[in-house]
């Protein structure tokens, strides 16, 4: 990041957390790809897929009149 | 730093950066099918242009849905894909530092990214799927058209799975310091969102083929399949805008200099595309029975506007950063820094056009088209391409072009012949893009539907007249055969330096750009400067933005009058 000071080389942003002051939750969360994947997937599945899926199953069959 | 081993890279003789020569290998296959691709897709484009300009009519009914089927799949699925592909292998190496993951799964990922297109093509070529891109059941293809496209997804899962394993490698190499770098932070939501899009695809190609071979007696529900289906297809495009701002950022460090001014405040309009930018797929279902207005509005509007306020964030970032670079130059005035900009560089030409279309005009008509209201005097017209083509088309496809201006010279170590034509090429295809998309979406507004070869139903018993409309499909035509021809010209001489061109294999690529406008540049990249001085405020971007802004109102609220118009609230 451009603001803060450069972790040095040999050490990754998380490990050197106590050297350079508490890592601010969002940025935890950007520097986690892993989670990112995660909610990335859920977030979408839930609100348009599941919820979509669910809407269709309750929709009655149409009869003729 | 670094894990690739000294005999199986090189450093870049231009910009010294290190290149994994396996990662080479698999850029330069999937980026050479891409442009195969692309040609086939412009070919048929050429086809399909002169059909809906009404006066040349050239194909019948049954050739324009094959064709219409070929050029979909070839631009929208096979030219970008392949060229996604290709950016994430350089994202996770040359970016980070670090070695391709597995060479396994990179032949995985092309052989089979390679054998499902070629048999699409043979499927749709043969007129066993004139089915469209969407192939809605319960029209049916046959099977070969169904399984080409579902070992094509798996090709590139594979190609995903191997760029979170250079992520992963990368990181416990530790060949980078600090986060990743921006461009492969946006590579990576690009993989992120292709994870959901590849799962639809999975669940809703798999049944449709297991029907087609006889398995399952009957085809999908047919609004399930829309459901799913638009959680491939629309998904897709959220990749390719992903992949398409990575571009800009990189694109415009690489011509101008730039960096980026806050790089959490873009990493956060990065993380809003993850989060909620998929929802948009109900954009596609507005007018769908099945689906509720709630399910409809929740996802098109209210969590939508939060990706749509992370592209303004990247329209706004992207022009802003090359402002400050230039500003640093030395440039002055209001818009010194783009009056003065590189624009014979066709890289620098084709990422600042891709924005602006791309912002201006698939972003005012994207929102506008998306509203759930809005949505029902224009779905289904060809307004819906004429927002996509410059989203797509003007907007993704031409930063891809412009990203090939310098991966040519710098990973296939060619040089582009012609250069005063390639110099040009990004202004042909991005005049005649705008031009056809403008043309679309007048006629559409008139109400002439997309995906119809013979709007005014020739030879039928009560003759119907397409009246106004017929300015506005030859502007399509020509504005259309004008976009292709630029599309050609790029693949002709991207063909042509690939293969025949001069090597500059342990020497700088000869700069696009002026010797003088090159040097500044190049002092400017290694001079460690910092984007927020003092007298660098991005004042020209500021005003750019509330033009922009005024045109949104103006485009939005006319189309409000346009709906009340046609349906009166008494
Ligand atoms: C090279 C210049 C291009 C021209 C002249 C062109 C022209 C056209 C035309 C005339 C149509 C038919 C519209 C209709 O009748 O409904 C069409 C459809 C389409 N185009 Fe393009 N196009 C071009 C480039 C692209 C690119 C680069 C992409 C994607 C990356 C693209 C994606 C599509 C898609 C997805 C459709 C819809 C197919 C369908 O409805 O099934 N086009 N294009
Ligand atoms: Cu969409």
């Amino acid at each position: 990041m451009s603001e803060e000071p450069e972790t040095p080389a040999t050490e990754m942003p998380e490990e050197s957390a106590e050297d350079i002051g508490p890592i601010h939750p969002l940025q935890k969360l950007l520097d986690n790809p892993w989670l990112l994947l995660a909610l990335g997937f859920v977030v979408p599945f839930l609100s348009y897929t599941v919820w979509g899926w669910v809407e269709l199953l309750l929709t009655k069959k149409a009869e003729l009149p | 730093m670094g894990n690739m081993q000294k005999d199986k890279m090189r450093v870049c003789s231009t910009t010294g950066l290190p290149v994994c020569l396996n990662a080479e290998l698999f850029i330069k296959l999937n980026a050479v099918f891409g442009v195969v691709a692309l040609l086939v897709g412009s070919v048929a484009a050429i086809l399909l242009a002169l059909t809906r300009w009404e006066t040349v009519a050239l194909l019948n009914p049954l050739g324009y849905y094959q064709v219409i089927t070929l050029h979909g799949l070839n631009m929208l699925i096979f030219w970008i894909l392949f060229m996604e592909m290709a950016i994430l292998y350089f994202c996770s190496t040359t970016l980070l530092n670090s070695r391709n993951f597995s060479n396994a799964l990179s032949w995985g990922q092309f052989g089979l990214m390679a054998i499902g297109m070629v048999a699409v093509e043979y499927s749709v070529l043969a007129g066993r799927a004139s089915v469209t891109m969407t192939s809605y059941v319960p029209l049916e293809a046959k099977q070969e058209f169904y399984l080409g496209l579902i070992l094509f997804a798996v090709g590139a899962l594979l190609g995903v799975v191997n760029f979170f394993g250079g992520l992963y490698i990368a990181k416990r190499d530790k060949t980078y310091k600090g986060a990743i770098p921006l461009v492969v932070f946006g590579a990576l939501a690009a993989a992120i969102i292709a994870v959901f899009t590849i799962v639809h695809g999975a669940l809703v190609l798999i049944p449709t083929w297991l029907w087609s071979i006889g398995v399952l007696e009957n085809p999908p529900d047919a609004a399930w399949y829309r459901l799913i289906w638009w959680g491939l297809g629309h998904c897709s495009q959220q990749i390719n805008v992903c992949a398409m701002v990575a571009v800009w950022y990189f694109l415009a460090t690489l011509t101008t200099g730039a960096k980026p001014l806050n790089q959490t405040v873009c990493r956060f309009a990065f993380l809003m595309y993850i989060l909620f930018i998929n929802l948009a797929s109900a954009h596609h279902l507005l007018v769908d029975p099945g689906v509720g207005s709630a399910w409809k509005m929740w996802n098109t509007s209210y969590a939508l506007y939060l990706a749509v306020l992370a592209s303004m964030i990247h329209g706004f970032t992207v022009p802003a950063s090359v402002e400050a670079a230039q500003r640093k130059k030395g440039i002055g005035g209001l818009f010194g820094w783009l009056t003065k900009a590189p624009w014979k560089d066709p890289g620098f030409a084709a990422f600042f056009l891709s924005l602006i279309i791309f912002g201006f005009g698939g972003g005012i008509t994207g929102v506008t088209l998306g509203t759930h209201q809005i949505n029902i005097i224009a779905h289904n017209t060809l307004r819906i391409p004429g927002h996509f083509h410059v989203t797509v088309a003007g907007g993704t496809s031409l930063a891809f072009m412009g990203l090939a201006y310098y991966v040519v010279p710098l990973i296939f170590r060619k040089e582009y012949p012609l250069r005063p034509l390639a110099r040009l090429q990004p202004y042909i295809f991005g005049f005649g893009i705008v031009l056809m998309a403008i043309g679309m979406t007048l006629a559409g507004s008139l109400g002439v539907p997309r995906r119809h070869p013979d709007i005014d139903f020739t030879g039928a018993r009560i003759a119907v007249d397409m009246g106004e409309a017929a300015p506005f499909l030859a502007m399509l035509g020509i504005g259309g055969t004008i976009a292709a021809l630029g599309a050609l010209i790029f693949v002709v001489l991207t063909v042509w330096a690939v293969f025949l061109g001069k090597t500059n294999k342990g020497r700088a690529m000869t700069s696009w750009q002026t010797p003088e406008q090159d040097r500044v540049t190049k002092s400017l990249m290694s001079s460690g400067w910092n984007p927020n001085e003092k007298g660098l405020k991005p004042k020209g971007t500021v005003v750019l933005t509330f033009i922009f802004l005024a045109s949104f109102a103006v485009y939005y609220f006319s189309n409000w009058k346009a709906l009340v118009d046609v349906w009166p609230v008494k």
